[in-house]
């Protein structure tokens, strides 16, 4: 389906940099001049994409983004599976995230784990206008009486508890008080603040700072015999069972998991992670603010990795093993020897189907770049990615490790945009969200969605590359793409033509 | 409901608004007319002189109680006192939780759907000290009060509070057809209080529709929570309040659009009157200590 497939990197800058002008056409100038800055055709050699970014959206564009509060109640903290996560404030915002994002975890629900179910304070007229503090303290109340199992609870903020001053940290020392210590957590994480859901990362990242580690007895023994090896998963949310994928390899080359942040997380693992000898950090957007201060405050080091398809897995795997001494180093290379095999296998079965396939991303935190590495083990093409909430840090990361010469870069794309670049670009897939997904569909062009799985997963690991591979060629070979034409339209002709 | 008057009393907090509002409403209610009193402030202090008591029953601690405002009757909310004026308060959260502005929205809503202002010839809105925000501003948005009559005095903070005030319907006056009625002044017994006044209200493009001197009889009445004008009707007080109430009355709806005037042209105005000595550029922001050195 691909178009030109013998273009010079040349030609491809060249088209690529007449699309965006194309693009910004369509706008009134101001807006063309803002939304210029966030479009870019990638140089190879530059330290960052030449993009500006975490830069507030343009009133009346179909943004992408999320709030403040999606990001710390549906990222960071929604996972923690032993504490309960109020959304507090009016129904809407937990009852349509309610689990929408799919952090698998183990344990009896209702019981002594609460991912799937929602709890809110459902704000009513009354509670805007005389405060919602009394009621937050209810329930608390209820909360100890109905679910006696929880380990704690966080108070996540929706907008209207920071417009009419609701004080949620003196309820919560106060209960914390009254149910002899147990954490309670209150969120800033109001939605109306910052410019996208990055904001409310960085937010539930200083709770954890201010609410678990700041309350730690320093002199209290550990809970666990620390041993030379322990490290803790920072930043994977365990969609679809990633982080189990991704533990069980640095297991087997000889390292302790004590703790994951926050996929299938528990309370007990946040407050053992300043005991770790090293910080695993895959979404570095993310949960970058609480490693660099545990690095600051307990001495931890941490180290970025990338377990999307072997050729990263390794590189990652002998990274992690370079804090360690050599029977960690050894285990490394046994673990990737030993899966070898396993890798071949895939890629002989899927590399022929998907050979110089191409690809456009459009995700959040660190997958519009650390997946590209996956594609090309199997052949294939990124033609061009963009971030929701990056900052220039993600930008520069992505230049210098990851984006070919000639990339097609998009910050904050607008839905208008991404329909253009996809009709002109007319890539072989495109990996998105469920907003995105029917509209490329409709448009012939296969889909996946990037931050779910599309229901699918583990893609982390060994065992999650192969469920990559068999996902990505059933959604681009599918028959069903064969059917999509109109038997009256001249084929020879064919383009794609956004639903407008 | 074409001849219903909506009226609101805006100005500085402490300068008399709810005193004034309800004399004058007295006075009106005299002269036959059948007026509604809307209190916008959660100390709900704006019936009490024509009530002889502060009213309990908020509309907005009623439908907390009761669980949301649909689940109140208008019975429930409105208290008739002097004159058969009725006389409803909106009441609001206690100082520092919540939000009195959500709650002047809600209880204003509740009150036009239920049909409280059927058969009422004047509905006067009693709003606190300042627009602090847009649900202070409710009471001068569209389809609500029509005439607002700024209390005023010739202390400086309360005619900067005017000119905010005036601010405030200039802003709605386009878009909801509000007008600035006049300015009332309540003597506080400053230099050139008149004058000022007249001079202020020229500026902003109204009239001194009053002067209201200053009388102890209105603290009298005040501790029996009464009007002066029930309080006692044949005195000179009282007559004033008359005749402020025929002068609102004879305004029958008319008014501006204000101009309001800069921080700057404000001084100027005072010390235009020397009520302000003009101060030498060089002499701002030094103490006394400074000055004499």
């Amino acid at each position: 389906m691909s178009v030109a497939n013998n273009e010079s990197v040349a030609d491809i800058k060249a088209r690529n940099k007449e699309l965006i002008q194309e693009v910004l056409k369509v706008y009134p100038e101001k807006t063309a001049k803002r939304r210029a800055k966030h479009l870019n055709v990638h140089e190879s050699g530059k330290s960052d994409c030449g993009v500006k970014s975490n830069i507030k959206s343009i009133p009346g564009v179909m943004t992408i983004r999320g709030c403040a509060y999606a990001g710390s109640k549906g990222v960071v903290w929604g996972p923690i599976k032993d504490m309960i996560h109020i959304s507090h404030g009016p129904v809407g915002c937990g009852q349509y995230s309610w689990a929408s994002r799919r952090n698998y975890y183990i344990g009896t629900t209702g019981i002594d784990t609460f991912v799937t179910m929602q709890f809110t304070s459902d704000f009513q007229e009354k509670d805007i206008v005389f405060g919602g503090d009394k009621k937050l303290a209810k329930i608390m109340d209820e909360i100890e009486d109905l679910f006696p199992l929880n380990n704690g609870i966080t108070v996540q903020s929706e907008c209207p508890i920071g417009l009419i001053g609701d004080d949620i940290e003196a309820v919560s020392k106060a209960k914390s008080k009254e149910f002899n210590g147990k954490t309670i957590v209150p969120v800033r994480c109001e939605g109306f603040r910052g410019v996208s859901q990055s904001l409310g990362h960085h937010i539930a990242n200083d709770a954890v700072r201010d609410y678990v580690f700041d309350k730690l007895d320093p002199n209290k023994a550990p809970l666990f015999e620390p041993s030379p090896y322990d490290v803790a998963i920072i930043g994977d949310y365990n969609i679809g069972g990633d982080a189990w994928s991704s533990r069980i390899l640095l297991e087997e080359m000889g390292l302790r998991v004590i703790a994951q942040w926050s996929g299938d997380g528990s309370l007990a693992e946040l407050e053992n992670t300043p005991k770790a000898k090293l910080n695993v950090l895959h979404c570095y957007r993310s949960m970058n603010y609480i490693s660099r201060h545990m690095e600051e405050k307990f001495g931890i080091p941490w180290c970025e990795y990338n377990f999307f398809g072997p050729s990263k897995i390794a590189e990652s795997l002998r990274k992690i093993a370079s804090f360690f001494d050599d029977k960690i180093k050894e285990g490394a290379e046994r673990v990737i020897a030993k899966y070898q095999p396993l890798m071949d296998a895939v890629i002989a079965k899927y590399r022929p189907r998907l050979e110089g396939k191409k690809v456009m991303l459009y995700v959040g935190g660190l997958r519009p770049r650390h997946v590209i590495g996956a594609y090309e083990d199997l052949g294939m093409e990124v033609v061009g990615t963009g971030y929701e909430f990056a900052h220039n840090d993600d930008y520069q990361r992505t230049a210098q490790h990851y984006v070919k010469d000639g990339t097609l870069i998009y910050d904050d794309v607008t839905g208008y945009e991404f329909e253009k670049f996809v009709e002109k670009v007319q890539p072989d897939l495109v990996g998105s969200g469920i907003k995105e997904k029917y509209v490329f569909q409709k448009m012939g062009v296969p889909f996946r969605q990037m931050h779910s799985w599309d229901y699918s997963g583990p893609y982390h690991g060994y065992d999650g590359f192969a469920i990559f591979a068999r996902d990505m060629d059933m959604a681009i070979n599918a028959p069903v793409w064969k059917m999509a034409k109109a038997p009256w339209k001249d084929d020879s002709q064919s383009k794609l033509l956004a639903a407008e | 409901m074409s001849s219903l008057r909506q009226i609101a009393f805006y100005g500085k907090g402490g300068i008399g608004k709810s005193t004034t509002s309800q004399n004058t409403l007295a006075a009106l209610a005299e002269m036959g007319q059948k007026i509604l009193i809307v209190g916008c402030d959660p100390k709900a202090d704006s019936t009490r002189l024509i009530l002889h008591a502060k009213a309990q029953d908020t509309i907005l601690s009623l439908a907390a109680a009761a669980g949301s405002v649909e689940d109140l009757e208008l019975e429930d909310v409105m208290k008739v006192g002097f004159r058969d004026i009725r006389c409803v308060e909106s009441g609001g959260p206690e100082p520092g939780v919540g939000c009195a502005g959500r709650g002047v929205i809600t209880s204003i809503n509740f009150l036009e759907e239920n049909g409280a202002y059927d058969d009422a010839d004047y509905v006067s809105y009693d709003v606190l000290g300042d627009v602090v925000c847009g649900g202070f501003a409710m009471p001068i948005r569209e389809n609500k009060a029509q005439e607002i009559y700024i209390v005023m005095s010739g202390e400086m903070m309360a005619m900067y509070a005017a000119n905010n005030i005036s601010k405030g319907i200039l802003k709605y006056a386009n878009s909801g057809g509000v007008r600035l009625g006049g300015l009332v002044c309540n003597e506080r017994q400053t230099d050139k209080e008149l004058e000022l006044a007249e001079s202020l209200a020229a500026k902003l493009g109204t009239k001194l529709i009053y002067f209201v001197p200053r009388d102890n009889i209105v603290q009298h009445a005040e501790l029996r929570r009464m009007t002066v004008v029930e309080y006692a009707p044949d005195s000179a007080q009282a007559q004033h309040y008359r005749n402020l109430a025929t002068k609102v009355h004879g305004n029958a709806g008319n008014g501006t659009i204000p101009t309001p005037i800069t921080m700057d042209e404000l001084e100027d105005l005072l010390m235009e009157h020397g009520i302000m000595k003009a101060v030498d550029e060089g002499q701002v922001g030094k103490t006394a200590a400074e000055l004499s050195a």
